[in-house]
């Protein structure tokens, strides 16, 4: 993308009273990406977002935008625009007073708002419905029209909160195209908060991933999927299959770990994690549902996990099987539909091998709440 | 099923008998202004006039009263919606801790009786005139601004009730994003914030203006020079009242229904409009060519609007050419009649008892002499007290003559109860 304007924080804390909502968060978002906060809520997302906006100060640390210090700058003095989670649309003007607000406010002739209304509402493909209301618009519709009226302000960066979380499932992912494309068409900075790791995934260049005010997990969505350097990354993001244990021996890369209930496994210690982790520490392994392949019965070595199966379900495209996991979550195992047939193994041990690069342990953590 | 309809049927019945009791007063009110015996009644029906209203229009001290009910209602709406405004934002904005306290601070002088407001007000400007070394004279002793300042007191807290409503049904993501946007804190409140509230400011102001014309005992010690509607009624109670108060209170009466129609329709309206624009398609839109609904389709506050403002304007044109003098004077030659019959009636009367007692006078001559004093003085006293007579002296007309015939039969017009009713009307011009 061509280079637009960066945002960096330093050291970003921000307290409330004794609640620390971030926690030393140390961000480079470079100019021109979609850069995604992915956390659950009430993890800091949003207000990292607001200190971004300039809603909030920070209690300590700096917020630069394209390398300034925004300290003691307004939000009505930064070169960003967010786009709210209710989109606070103005109920009482219409869609091109909506839209052009920002030109209003900088004393712009009615006869040039509407010229730049017309053009970004073409450009969100609403053309001639700007004098409705925006009570008269459907949700997908009113979504449009704040992201035009955010781009209309011509800000170097925009932040996103949530604003696709009101919508249902097929506008959604409709509107995630959508809101990639128009980022990659205008080519400035786009900050999404979200906690759907889909949105993130499909749309960003970098993700963060945030637990309760801490940045766990900076990379692209790649790297975060496959990759992920705690515990908390690996469940939250994605389906995920946790199996608990002790390293027993470090080889290189890879580590034996002594699993609570399948027996010893080999896995890639994750990239972060790498000359971090001793022997005897207590480690989690994540293999992805997909991942795993049936293997014949009563194999046996460190890539082979044997267990009872509860239950079974057909998806259409994969075939689902849930089997007795550790700490009492269910092992699921998600076969790809390719034409063979399946049989029932309900009740019956089955036993699965999966590749090592495959799997990855990370330190023992706390896991995302199902 | 039977008592079911029995339950409906005291549902009806309940209602009229509320309804009667709500708006009977004011129906009855408004019937006087148009009969013409000059003290507000509606039985029995005598003619109707319009002179009331002219006689209202006369009157220069009501006019003068609603003349300064007005400038106080003026000042009180900009001063109470202001501060009300101030305060309902404020609520939201302080410290939730505080927020309580804050509250019943603001809303006390509601609760506290309008006769200490006016006493305190009074009180308090004295002192700062005072304090300042200002005159009796000065504009901080002015009628009109102690008046506006003393109701202002209570009713921006009424104005704040009204505001707040509103105000908690803000987003104030809106002015965040105005904000955000690039809008001052004062653009965002001007352009986002008060076009919001612009409805509830509305309300506030009516009601601000209402209580503020409406108020008589904070006004009472305010007023100075400056005397208010509800002040000069109240003076001109003391000295009797006319049915042109009554025409006044149906010009109010008309007013109000006006207004409230007026808005209900236009409410209305905006929702048929909000429909039709909701159905409307996109290139009915672009093409301008929707159609947007009549002003009176499916509207029964517009219909009955236009009803109302038909029968005012026939009834104005009616009252221009309408003239009661003959029906005055018909009724008037009526109750002369009616009166010299009764005379007559009275003298036979009379006659006859004399008679008998010559009759009796001739078998007992010993008690007639106390019998005759005690009716003499009987038609001394009725005299005194016969309503008619004073009537008759302040109406001065000839026709009236009868009435002094009426008093020389003091003792039959005393005790006969017809004569009392058939008189009440006079009696009661003439008091």
């Amino acid at each position: 993308m061509s280079a637009g304007v960066g945002v960096d924080l330093e050291n970003l804390w921000i307290r409330f009273g004794d609640f620390v909502a971030v926690r030393d968060a140390n961000v480079n978002i470079n100019g021109g990406d979609f850069f995604s906060f992915l956390g659950p809520s009430g993890c800091g997302k949003t207000t990292i977002l607001r200190a971004v906006s300039g809603f909030l100060e920070p209690s300590d640390g700096r917020v630069l935008i394209g390398g300034n210090d925004m300290k003691g700058i307004g939000p009505n003095k930064r070169p960003t625009a967010l786009i709210f989670q209710n989109l606070a649309l103005f109920p009482l003007m219409k869609v091109w007073e909506n839209i052009t607000f920002s030109m209003e406010i900088k004393g712009a002739s009615v006869r040039e708002r509407r010229k730049r209304a017309d053009e970004l509402l073409d450009m969100i493909a609403l053309p001639g419905q700007g004098d409705k209301l925006p009570s008269e618009l459907s949700g997908g519709q009113r979504q449009r029209v704040a992201i035009a009226r955010a781009l209309c302000a011509e800000p170097d960066v925009l932040l996103l909160d949530e604003p696709l979380s009101a919508l249902d499932l097929k506008l959604r992912q409709h509107m995630r195209t959508e809101l990639r494309e128009i980022q990659q068409r205008v080519g400035i900075t786009f900050i999404y908060i979200t906690h759907d790791q889909g949105e993130a995934l499909t749309m960003s260049d970098s993700i963060a991933v945030m637990k309760a005010g801490v940045i766990d997990q900076i990379g692209n969505g790649k790297t975060i999927y496959n990759d992920p350097s705690t515990a908390f990354a690996a469940s939250f993001v994605g389906e995920n299959n946790v199996f608990r244990g002790k390293i027993k021996r470090i080889m290189g890369e890879e580590a034996l770990i002594q699993t609570n209930r399948s027996g010893e496994l080999v896995a890639r210690i994750s990239t972060a994690n790498q000359g971090k982790m001793k022997e005897g520490d207590a480690a989690m392994m994540f293999i992805r549902p997909e991942a795993f392949a049936l293997a014949p019965k009563g194999a046996k070595g460190t890539h082979f996990v044997t267990a009872k199966v509860n239950n079974e379900e057909f998806e259409g495209n994969v075939f689902n099987i849930f089997m007795e996991g550790d700490g009492g979550k269910e092992l699921k195992v998600s076969i790809p539909n390719l034409g063979q047939s399946f049989e029932d193994h309900t009740g019956q041990n089955i036993t699965l091998e999966y590749e090592t690069k495959n799997a990855v342990i990370v330190p023992a953590g706390e896991l995302a709440a199902e | 099923m039977k008592n079911f309809s029995f339950m409906r049927l005291s549902l009806w019945v309940y209602l009229a008998i509320f309804f009667a009791y709500l708006l009977g007063p004011l129906v009855i009110m408004s019937a006087t202004a148009f009969n013409s015996p000059s003290f507000p009644r509606m039985t029995p029906w005598e003619c109707l006039t319009f002179e009331w209203f002219s006689a209202l229009f006369r009157d220069e001290r009501i006019l003068n009263g609603i003349w300064n009910s007005i400038l106080v209602g003026a000042g009180t709406v900009v001063l109470s919606v202001a501060m009300g405004l101030a305060g309902a934002l404020m609520l939201t904005q302080i410290w939730p801790k505080l927020r309580a306290t804050y509250y019943t601070i603001i809303i006390a002088p509601i609760l506290i009786p309008g006769v200490v407001l006016g006493i305190s007000t009074l009180v308090f400007w004295d002192r700062i005139n005072r304090m300042l070394g200002l005159g009796a004279d000065s504009f901080l002793s002015n009628g009109l601004f102690l008046t506006i300042i003393g109701q202002s007191t209570f009713i921006a807290s009424y104005c704040m009730l009204v505001l707040v409503a509103r105000l908690q049904r803000y987003d104030i993501a809106l002015t965040e994003a105005a904000l955000d946007l690039g809008a001052t804190h004062a653009q965002a409140f001007r352009k986002v914030l008060l076009p919001f509230m612009r409805p509830a400011i509305a309300s506030a102001a009516v009601l601000a203006f209402l209580a503020s014309f409406e108020n008589y005992n904070t006004t009472t010690f305010t007023f100075g020079e400056y005397p208010t509607l509800t002040i000069e009624l109240a003076q001109k109670v003391r000295y009797g009242i006319t049915p042109a108060i009554s025409a006044l209170a149906f010009i109010i009466v008309v007013l109000t229904v006006f207004a409230a129609l007026f808005n209900e329709a236009s409410i209305r309206r905006k929702q048929l409009v909000a429909e039709a624009r909701k159905k409307a398609t996109v290139e009915e839109l672009e093409s301008g060519k929707l159609r947007l609904p009549g002003f009176l389709s499916s509207n029964a506050a517009a219909v009955a609007l236009v009803v109302v403002a038909c029968a005012t304007v026939a009834v104005v044109g009616t009252a221009s050419v309408y003239s009661p003098q003959q029906c005055i004077a018909n009724v008037q030659e009526q109750k002369r009649l009616e009166t010299e019959e009764r005379i007559k009636e009275l003298r036979r009367q009379r006659e006859l008892r004399r008679q008998q007692q010559e009759e009796q006078g001739e078998a007992a001559p010993a008690q007639t002499a106390p019998a005759t004093g005690s009716t003499g003085n009987n038609s001394g006293f009725g005299g005194v007290f016969a309503p008619g007579s004073l009537s008759g002296g302040s109406e001065a007309e000839p026709e009236t003559e009868q009435e002094p015939q009426g008093n020389n039969s003091g003792f039959g017009n005393v005790f006969d109860p017809n004569a009392l009713s058939g008189d009440g009307g006079e009696s009661g011009s003439g008091n």
